[in-house]
């Protein structure tokens, strides 16, 4: 109790009474209303998407409208992109032909009219290689840009099979019976057969299966002859001549080599061996020969009536 | 009785709208601040006419997005006495709101607690053409009810019918589809000062915004305040504002008794400025923080710094016990729950079967209050926060705001009133087309 007295009261102090109120400030009439037309979704849109749509659009067509300009935006695009096709590491210095023989590259060299040194954008290899490909000499030809600015030509070139004596003069022709090219001599090219007559092109496939038949008697052929532009006849040295027939020519030629090989027939006097008829292979002698076998007839006669 | 179906069915139409959209705000005018909530209507149980009261009465149906209050401006005893102020007040809630919701509300349901409501009991009694209840009956005799007299530059704020009663079957809440002869209704009307509505319109107008719903304070904090078996069995709801205080009495879920008293927080704070001679705003704060109704020895000790900014030393030094400020508060206090007490006797509140009564709004935080007010109103007393309802801020849930949260469970469950029913066809005006197509329906 002494104690309690003595003790004095404890007195607690509030101070944190006066703090300011909090401050909301009205907004203005105007600042409402600008803010509730921010919150619209669509009025949102429009600002977000719409106007900056519209203005780009507005501008650039404002820019365009002006016929200069469009056309100083077309040179300047045409510019970036010609320097840019005619940087060094594009343009093509040189043309290098492989597998062509000297006249047929200069023939290419002629038809491709290129002005060295060109961009690769501007060569439409397709299209050469269409052109290349319509030389009679050239079977087949690839294109391509090699590294180094190189345009690499690849032929692959028609070999002749065959001389082709036709109306304008001696051609050359392949296995399939396509020009390669003209011959101004049969003397230029001696290794190659020679083959005559209308339509001569048309067979010369089979010409060369019967040529490749007559191996035995390879000496002796001068050519084929091709009659009424369907079947061939054989023209052997000595004036003789085989004529084979329209289908199974090559049969024929063999029958005929082993006709030969039997009896040595086309080393006696004949002038025709026709095979036309399959059934019935008629020969004709000469008139010598027949005068001859007439004579040796009459002597058997005789030797016989005597 | 017509143009004010059409008002009220303008802003129900306007109510459905904003539940098409989906956004609504909360407007509760009040004397000391204005909150502003949010609503977005998109909840799990959606709105179906056919399935009447769902589940927690519409509560799950909504969440707050937005929450905002500022203090209030030109508002005395809850009606609008500076607009201009009162408009930018508005604006400032409805801004901040908007702006914590990020969305744009373009309707608004508001509440008020002033323009002196009072209530009405009114019954009508009808002779069933058909012998059973039709939904045109009910309309008829909500009709019957014969409206009193309220006097000029009155409105009706609030018609809800009460009580249904079939021959001598009492107490029904929806007789529609029952067999009998006889229909009577109790109805509770509630009407307020024409001038207060307008004005608050206008403000509204004045912001851009839509009205969808007005009620009145009182029953909107009792909504929220008072839980299931209280509003069922007899409860008075007081909602001690700043500039008011309200008074709402419920029973069987319906409100039947509403009134103010315009008394409020507002008023012990300019007690303690007076007897303190501090500026308002000092006075509020010291209320807020150390106020208190009932004394004890330990409040002689502790004292409170009252401040000042003259410069002068001994004034801006000056001190001042709790127990003088509860000194202070207490009269007023009891004056205002003397004046509850008094409304509540008026209104024949001992006659409730239960006459609990729970004490909510701001002043209700007063510490102390519960013992002071079992001493006035009766032992049964307690203090109600209201309703937690989806999203609201922390910062909001206090009793302070029992009349936003009920607005909200308001706007998202309306009690049918008089105007949900269709106008009975002799109601009609006499030339309509509507009588005229009636007229065909019920002859062929």
């Amino acid at each position: 109790m002494q104690q309690m007295t003595r003790r004095a009261p404890r007195i607690e102090r509030r101070t944190d009474v006066d703090t300011p109120p909090r401050r909301d400030p009205a907004p203005t009439r105007l600042a409402y209303r600008m803010n509730r037309l921010w919150l619209t979704p669509l009025f949102r849109a429009m600002l977000h998407v719409g106007l900056p749509v519209f203005l780009i659009i507005f501008c650039t067509g404002l820019y365009l409208a002006d016929e200069g300009r469009r056309d100083g935006l077309v040179t300047f695009a045409q510019d970036v992109r010609r320097t840019l096709q005619e940087r060094p590491e594009f343009m093509v210095e040189m043309m290098a032909i492989d597998g062509a023989s000297q006249e047929v590259s200069d023939d290419i060299r002629e038809i491709l009219p290129l002005d060295f040194p060109i961009s690769s954008f501007d060569l439409n290899l397709e299209d050469m290689r269409r052109t290349i490909s319509g030389l009679d000499a050239v079977a087949r030809a690839e294109l391509h840009i090699r590294a180094g600015g190189v345009l690499q030509i690849t032929i692959d070139e028609r070999l002749p099979a065959v001389v082709w004596r036709g109306r304008d003069g001696l051609e050359l022709l392949d296995v399939n019976g396509l020009r390669v090219s003209a011959l101004g001599a049969r003397s230029d090219r001696p290794d190659l057969p020679l083959i005559a007559g209308e339509g001569a092109y048309e067979g010369v496939p089979e010409a060369l299966d019967i040529l490749a038949a007559a191996s035995p008697i390879e000496d002796r052929i001068r050519g084929l002859v091709r009659v009424g532009a369907r079947r061939w006849d054989v023209v052997l040295d000595r004036g003789q001549r085989v004529m084979l027939p329209e289908t199974g020519a090559v049969r024929a030629m063999e029958r005929v080599i082993a006709m030969d090989k039997a009896e040595e027939m086309l080393a006696r006097d004949l002038v025709t061996v026709d095979l036309r008829q399959s059934d019935r292979p008629t020969l004709r002698m000469s008139d010598g020969a027949f005068e001859q076998y007439k004579q040796i007839k009459i002597i058997e006669a005789g030797v016989l009536s005597r | 009785m017509t143009d004010l179906y059409q008002s009220q069915r303008a802003m129900r139409r306007m109510r459905k709208q904003a539940m098409d959209r989906g956004v609504v705000a909360i407007l509760d005018v009040g004397t000391s601040k204005i909150a502003c909530l949010v609503l977005r209507f998109d909840g799990p149980e959606q709105f179906s006419a056919s399935e009447g009261i769902t589940s927690l009465a519409g509560q799950s149906s909504f969440r707050v997005i937005g929450a905002a209050t500022t203090r209030s401006r030109g508002v005395r005893f809850g009606e609008i006495d500076a607009m201009q102020e009162t408009e930018r007040a508005i604006r400032t809630a409805v801004q901040a709101a908007q702006k914590m919701a990020n969305v744009r509300v373009d309707h608004v349901i508001a509440a008020f607690s002033g323009a002196q409501p009072r209530s009405y009991g009114l019954d009508g009694m009808i002779e069933l053409e058909e012998n059973f209840v039709s939904e045109d009956d009910v309309a008829r005799v909500l009709a019957a009810c014969d409206v009193p007299d309220f006097g000029a530059g009155r409105e009706v704020l609030h018609a809800q019918p009460v009580n249904f009663a079939l021959d001598n079957r009492s107490g029904l809440s929806d007789p529609r589809g029952q067999i009998g002869n006889k229909l009577a209704c109790d109805m509770h009307l509630l009407t307020v000062d024409a001038h207060v509505i307008q004005n608050l319109l206008y403000c509204i107008k004045r912001c851009d915004l839509e009205l969808a719903g007005l009620a009145s304070a009182p029953y909107v904090s009792g909504v929220s305040s008072l839980v299931e078996d209280e509003q069922e069995l007899g409860a008075a709801c007081v909602d001690l504002g700043g500039g008011t205080t309200s008074l709402s009495i419920f029973i069987k879920k319906h409100m039947i008794y509403a009134d103010s008293v315009r008394l409020g927080g507002d008023h012990v704070t300019s007690d303690i400025s007076k007897g303190l001679q501090v500026s308002l705003s000092t006075a509020e704060r010291i209320k807020t923080l150390f106020g208190g109704l009932v004394a004890t020895g330990m409040d002689d000790r502790e004292m409170i710094e009252i401040g000042g900014d003259t410069g002068d030393y001994e004034h801006d030094r000056r001190t001042v016990s709790r127990a003088e400020l509860i000194g202070i508060m207490r009269p007023r206090v009891e004056e205002i729950l003397e004046e509850i007490r008094a409304r509540l006797d008026a209104a024949g509140f001992d006659h409730l079967p239960s006459q609990k009564i729970v004490l909510t709004g701001g002043g209700s935080q007063i510490p102390g209050l519960d013992g002071l007010a079992s001493r006035i109103l009766g032992q049964q007393v307690r203090l109600g926060r209201p309703l937690r309802v989806q999203g609201l801020p922390q910062a909001a849930t206090g009793p302070a705001f029992a009349s936003a949260v009920g607005l909200s469970l308001f706007a998202a469950h309306p009690q049918d009133e008089w105007w949900d029913f269709e106008i009975p066809a002799e109601r009609y005006p006499a030339r309509s087309l509507k009588r005229a197509i009636r007229w065909f329906k019920d002859n062929w």
